[in-house]
C-alpha cells in the first residue's frame, strides 16, 4: 500500500477510477442477481405462495441450520437462474435483421450500466471520494444516458421484425420520450434551489438544508412515477404486455440475450432508486446526526455512509417490486393521459411557484 | 497531458466523419433505420468533442437533445413510414436540386464563419463560474431576445404540426 503514494496523481487517479469502476459494476451485478429473487420472493408473498426455496448446491449439508435456512430463502436461486440462462438454447429466427437483433439487448444495458457512473454512493474512504466522476452536469448526463435506453428497445423490435415486437417497441418509445418530458422537468424545481447540476452539491444541500423530498414533495411523486414508466415496470409495463403483445420487443429473444433485457431492466432500476436517493433522500447522509451528515473522516464513517445510501436505494427497490405485485396495468390512452395532461402541466406550475418563491423570499 | 486530448480529438473527429459519411451514403445498407443509427452515432462523436473542449453541458445537452429525443421520434417515423425498397431507389430531381442548394449554403455559412473567427482559444480556458451558470447568463443576459424569437418560432411549429395532424378542424 506504502508503494501508492510515490506514484504520480495521474496514475493514481486511473488505477483508483479503475479499481471503483471494477468494484461498482460488481456490486450493480450482484444486486440485479437478488434483486430479481426479492422480486421473486416478494411476489410470492403478496400472493400467499412459498417462492424459491430449493435451489441447493452439495456443500450445504455440511452446514448445520444456517445451511437449510439459507436454501428456504432461496439465497442460491440466483446462480441457477444464470446458469439456466447462459445454458439454454440460443434461438435466432431466420427472419430478423441480424445486425439490430444483436445489438438491441447490448444497447439495453450499457446505458443502465453508465448511469451509475456519476452517482455519489457514499462520502468518502481516506482521500478518496465515492463517485466514479464527479461531473459538474451529473443530472444531465444521466437523463442524456437513460434517453439512449430507448434505442434498445426501438431496434429490439425493429430487428426482430415481426409484429408484436414492433407494436411493442413503437408503444415503449412513446411512452419513453413522453415520461421523460416529465422527469426532466420534475427535477428543474431542483436545481432552483440547490443553484447546481452536481450530484455531489445537490447532497450537501440536503444535508444543510433538509431532504428534497419534504421540500419538493410534488416533484418527488412525479418523478417516482415517471421512473416507473422509464423503465418499463408496471403499472407501466405496456411495451411487453404480455395480454396484448405476448411479450412485446422480447418475444423472439431467447437465453442470454434475453437475460441481457432482463438484466437492462433492474440495472435501469437500481439506477433510477439511486438517482431517487441522492435527488430527493440525501443521498448518504442522515440528518440529527452531525457525523453521518457530514463528510467521512474515518474509514468506519465512511463504510457506513454507503450502507446508509444502499439502505434507501433497497428500500426504493422493494417500492418498485412492492408496486408491481400491488397495481394493474394501465390502457394505453391513460398512461398518455396521464403523461401530457397531468404529469407535465403539474411539473410546469412547480417550476413557475418554486422560481416564485425563490426570487420572492431569497432576496 | 497534451498529446492524449489530440489523440483523442483526431480519433473522435475522424469517426465523426466517417459516421456522417455512412449516415448519407452506406455501401452496404439503403436502410433509413441504418442511416438513422450512423447519425446518432455522429451525434455521439460530436458529443465527445464537446467534451474535449471541456463544454461538459453543450455534451450532455447534444446527447439528452439530439440522441435521445430528436432522433428518437426520426427512427420512430421512420419504422412507421415502412418505405418499400423501390420507393427508396426513386430519386426526386427537384428536391435532388434543391437539397444540393441548402448543402452549399451550409458549407458557405460554415467557411465563412471558420475564415471569420478570430482564435481565442489559447486564452478562453475555464470560466471561472462555472460554465452552465455563464452560458444561462449569456442566454438570459445578452441574447435574451434572439432566444425568446427562437422559442416562439418553435412554438409555432409545434403548433403547426398539431394543427396538420387535425383533419377536421371544426
Amino acid at each position: 500500500m506504502e508503494a501508492i503514494n510515490y506514484l504520480n496523481p495521474t496514475a493514481q487517479m486511473i488505477i483508483f477510477s479503475a479499481l471503483k469502476i471494477g468494484v461498482v459494476f460488481g456490486v450493480v451485478m450482484t444486486a440485479v442477481a437478488y434483486a430479481v429473487l426479492v422480486e421473486r420472493k416478494v411476489s410470492a408473498w403478496i400472493q400467499n405462495r412459498v417462492g424459491p426455496n430449493r435451489t441447493a448446491p452439495f456443500f450445504i449439508n455440511y452446514l448445520p441450520v444456517i445451511g437449510p435456512l439459507l436454501v428456504r430463502l432461496g439465497i442460491f436461486q440466483p446462480a441457477a437462474d444464470g446458469l439456466k440462462f447462459l445454458l439454454k438454447e440460443d434461438f435466432t429466427p431466420s427472419y430478423v435483421r441480424k445486425v439490430y437483433f444483436w445489438l438491441a439487448p447490448a444497447i439495453t444495458v450499457i446505458p443502465a450500466l453508465l448511469t451509475v457512473a456519476v452517482i455519489p454512493f457514499g462520502s468518502n474512504l481516506g482521500s478518496e471520494k465515492m463517485v466514479i466522476a464527479d461531473l459538474n452536469v451529473g443530472i444531465l448526463y444521466t437523463f442524456g444516458i437513460v434517453s439512449l435506453g430507448v434505442y434498445g428497445i426501438v431496434l429490439a423490435g425493429y430487428g426482430s421484425n415481426s409484429k408484436y415486437p414492433f407494436l411493442g417497441s413503437i408503444r415503449s418509445t412513446a411512452q419513453m420520450i413522453s415520461y421523460e418530458i416529465a422527469m426532466g422537468m420534475s427535477v428543474i424545481p431542483i436545481f432552483i434551489l440547490t443553484e447546481s447540476l452536481n450530484l455531489s452539491d445537490i447532497i450537501r444541500y440536503q444535508a444543510e438544508n433538509g431532504w428534497m423530498i419534504f421540500k419538493q414533495p410534488l416533484a418527488f411523486v412525479i418523478f417516482l412515477i415517471a421512473s416507473f414508466a422509464e423503465t418499463n415496470r408496471l403499472p407501466f409495463d405496456l411495451p411487453e404486455s404480455e395480454s396484448e403483445l405476448v411479450g412485446g420487443y422480447h418475444t423472439e429473444y431467447s437465453s442470454m440475450k434475453f437475460a441481457l433485457f432482463f438484466l437492462g431492466e433492474y440495472a435501469n432500476m437500481i439506477a433510477s432508486a439511486a438517482m431517487m436517493v441522492t435527488l430527493f433522500l440525501g443521498g448518504w447522509t442522515l440528518p440529527f446526526i452531525d457525523a453521518l451528515n457530514l463528510p467521512a473522516s474515518s474509514l468506519l464513517l465512511g463504510l457506513i455512509h454507503i450502507g446508509v445510501f444502499f439502505a434507501k436505494m433497497a428500500f426504493f427497490m422493494i417500492v418498485f417490486i412492492w408496486v408491481r405485485w400491488m397495481l394493474p396495468r394501465f390502457r394505453y390512452d391513460q398512461l398518455m393521459d396521464l403523461g401530457w395532461r397531468r404529469f407535465i402541466p403539474l411539473a410546469l406550475a412547480n417550476i413557475v411557484v418554486t422560481a416564485l418563491v425563490v426570487a420572492l423570499f431569497n432576496n | 497531458m497534451p498529446q492524449f486530448t489530440d489523440l483523442f480529438f483526431y480519433a473522435l473527429a475522424g469517426l465523426t466523419l466517417l459516421f456522417g459519411f455512412l449516415t448519407v451514403l452506406n455501401p452496404l445498407s439503403r436502410s433509413p433505420v441504418t442511416s438513422a443509427m450512423f447519425l446518432v452515432l455522429t451525434i455521439l462523436c460530436m458529443a465527445g468533442l464537446f467534451v474535449l473542449l471541456h463544454a461538459f453541458f453543450l455534451a450532455a445537452v447534444q446527447i439528452l437533445v439530439y440522441a435521445g429525443a430528436v432522433m428518437v421520434v426520426f427512427l420512430f417515423v421512420i419504422m412507421l413510414l415502412d418505405l418499400k425498397a423501390d420507393q427508396r431507389r426513386h430519386f426526386n430531381k427537384i428536391a435532388v436540386g434543391l437539397g444540393g442548394l441548402s448543402t452549399l449554403a451550409i458549407a458557405g455559412t460554415l467557411v465563412a464563419s471558420i475564415v471569420k473567427t478570430i482564435p481565442v482559444s489559447q486564452t478562453a480556458g475555464r470560466l471561472a463560474e462555472g460554465e452552465t451558470k455563464a452560458l444561462g447568463r449569456l442566454l438570459f443576459e445578452s441574447h435574451i431576445l434572439p432566444f425568446e424569437i427562437l422559442s416562439v418560432l418553435l412554438l409555432v411549429a409545434m403548433v403547426g404540426a398539431i394543427l396538420i395532424t387535425k383533419k377536421d378542424l371544426r
